[in-house]
């Protein structure tokens, strides 16, 4: 029993990672329709630019700070230098340069940053609590914890203020929304910064534990854009949903089989699923009344 | 209040509009009719600022918008209730009034929506609903009440009746007539030209791009051109 306890704990701390990542592409994608495959990168900016300031001699908490402002400023960088001026080229034509542009910030980091594996410190402390026989990290709770904020606070967002609702015209009719005076590609702008931020801090929070690297942006953003998939790509319940499904697969296989399959099994499962449901396990038939 | 000289558009390289010169004065109903595809709805897309114009101007109560970004005509006090209503499908029937009110954050914007209320009870009532379950007819009334929630005093209409009962098409008109008495300008644009006509102060007939003929509303419906092509009489 503690075994699968255990189990659980690692396959969420990582779902919840992967659920940040798929709720990135979500934003954007929303947004723009746009799959941003830099969306890992995000991640890995979170994680390295914290490195660097902590070793740099900045407290921890500035350094995560200022690593989520510096992300967020990237990802509206790469918005206004790279999908902007594309706007109106195909959805292809975009995600290519999406991909280009995690190529690009892959090989800056490694030259600003280094080639080698990093970690910070816990947030509070390095030992593992034991609950039912199985070892939680601390740091897994600090992840699970601000995942379930970051989707909280978004979801207030997008519900609650006007901007948030703004943003969602703005994804559901751009055309309209012109008309009742959003400035869209403004909206555009803040769903890049925050989708950015938000894969920025899911690198923050989990770096203590999975440590990071220049290249770590690249696993991410596939197991991001899979879990995403999973959970029907545009619905952020779908992004949580599919984020910690995906994570319990990999550790429920890596645990009960071997860690060599767990991608594989974490794959199959998906095939199966969009087999079964094209659209994603929150995919709702397009039906719209004229 | 809407003063539109030599306005030329195009999609590429097919000019959809060659110069098309246009005036609607304060408190006005002014129409534009004509038949699919004359230009019409391009037209309305220019005055908006979602389409570019590449040549000619737009001034809009003294000041040129030819080249002022759509989101910022509608905060000059230029809405438009756009052709297949283009509401927000995925938001509730109150989210959508109120994201026509995005401009404006004051307890007036309260007043605003009881006011669209009473010009369309029915909203009323499905103001928790999805927009997009509404019916077509409903979503109109959506559509024209969102428009209203800018707080225009210049509403360009596309195409209300379009696809419309003929029950409900008297209905959103008579809704449109009495926006006159409002305060608002009005121009709109239809293929029903009998209808539009019948409401309006004046009009234009518009044909491939070009405005043809201009007038009166009631020496259109008396004229026999307008008659034998738009009128069916």
């Amino acid at each position: 029993m503690y075994e699968f306890l255990q189990f659980v704990s690692s396959g969420m701390t990582v779902g919840a990672v992967y659920a940040l990542v798929a709720l990135g592409f979500t934003l954007i994608y929303n947004a723009s329709d746009v799959v941003n495959f830099a969306q890992g990168e995000f991640v890995m900016l979170g994680g390295m630019t914290t490195v660097f300031l902590y070793d740099a001699g900045t407290p921890l908490w500035l350094a995560a700070v200022l690593a989520v402002m510096i992300t967020a400023t990237v990802g509206v960088l790469l918005n206004k230098l790279a999908v902007e001026p594309a706007r109106g080229a195909s959805v292809v034509s975009l995600i290519i340069i999406t991909i280009g542009a995690s190529i690009f910030l892959r090989g800056v980091a490694q030259i600003v940053f280094d080639k080698q594996i990093h970690r910070f410190p816990a947030f509070t402390g390095e030992d593992p609590i034991t609950v039912a026989g199985a070892a939680i990290l601390p740091q897994s709770l600090w992840v699970l914890m601000g995942g379930a904020a970051i989707f909280g606070v978004l979801y207030l967002f997008f519900t609650r203020s006007v901007i948030g609702k703004a943003v969602l015209a703005t994804a559901n009719n751009r055309l309209a929304a012109k008309l009742v005076g959003i400035n869209t590609t403004a909206m555009m702008t803040l769903s890049f910064g925050l989708s950015a931020a938000v894969g920025a801090l899911a690198g923050v929070l989990a770096t203590p534990i999975t440590l990071t690297s220049y290249d770590v942006g690249g696993g991410l953003a596939l197991k991001g854009f899979a879990a995403a998939m999973l959970g029907s790509m545009g619905v952020p319940a779908g992004a949580l949903v599919g984020g910690l499904l995906l994570g319990l697969i990999e550790a429920m296989t890596a645990g009960y089989i071997s860690s060599d399959y767990k991608d594989a099994a974490a794959f199959i499962v998906i095939l199966t699923v969009l087999f079964v449901m094209p659209r994603g396990l929150f995919g709702r038939a397009v039906a719209e009344r004229v | 209040m809407l003063s539109v000289k030599d306005l030329r558009s195009r999609y590429g390289r097919i000019e959809a509009l060659h110069g098309v010169d246009l005036e609607v004065k304060s408190g006005e109903i002014v129409t534009v009719v004509g038949a699919n595809g004359a230009g019409k709805t391009t037209l309305l897309r220019c005055l908006s600022g979602v389409q570019p114009a590449s040549a000619g101007s737009i001034v809009f109560r003294g000041d040129d918008v030819t080249r002022v970004a759509a989101h910022r005509r509608v905060g000059l006090g230029l809405a438009q209730s756009p052709e297949g209503r283009q509401i927000f499908t995925t938001l509730s029937v109150e989210d959508n009034l109120r994201l026509g009110a995005f401009l404006h954050d004051d307890p007036r914007v309260e007043q605003d929506m009881d006011e669209a209320f009473a010009l369309f009870p029915i909203l009323r009532q499905k103001r928790r609903q999805l927009a997009g379950g509404l019916s077509g007819g409903q979503q109109q009334m959506l559509a024209i009440a969102r428009a209203l929630m800018t707080r225009p005093s210049c509403l360009l209409l596309d195409e209300p009746s379009l696809g419309l009962a003929p029950i409900l098409v008297a209905q959103v008109l008579d809704v449109v007539k009495s926006l006159k008495s409002l305060g608002v300008t009005l121009l709109l644009v239809e293929q029903n030209a009998f209808a539009a006509l019948n409401i309006a102060d004046r009009g234009y007939v518009m044909e491939t791009g070009r405005i043809t003929i201009s007038g009166e509303a009631e020496e259109l419906i008396a004229d026999p051109r307008v008659r034998e092509a738009y009128l069916g009489i």
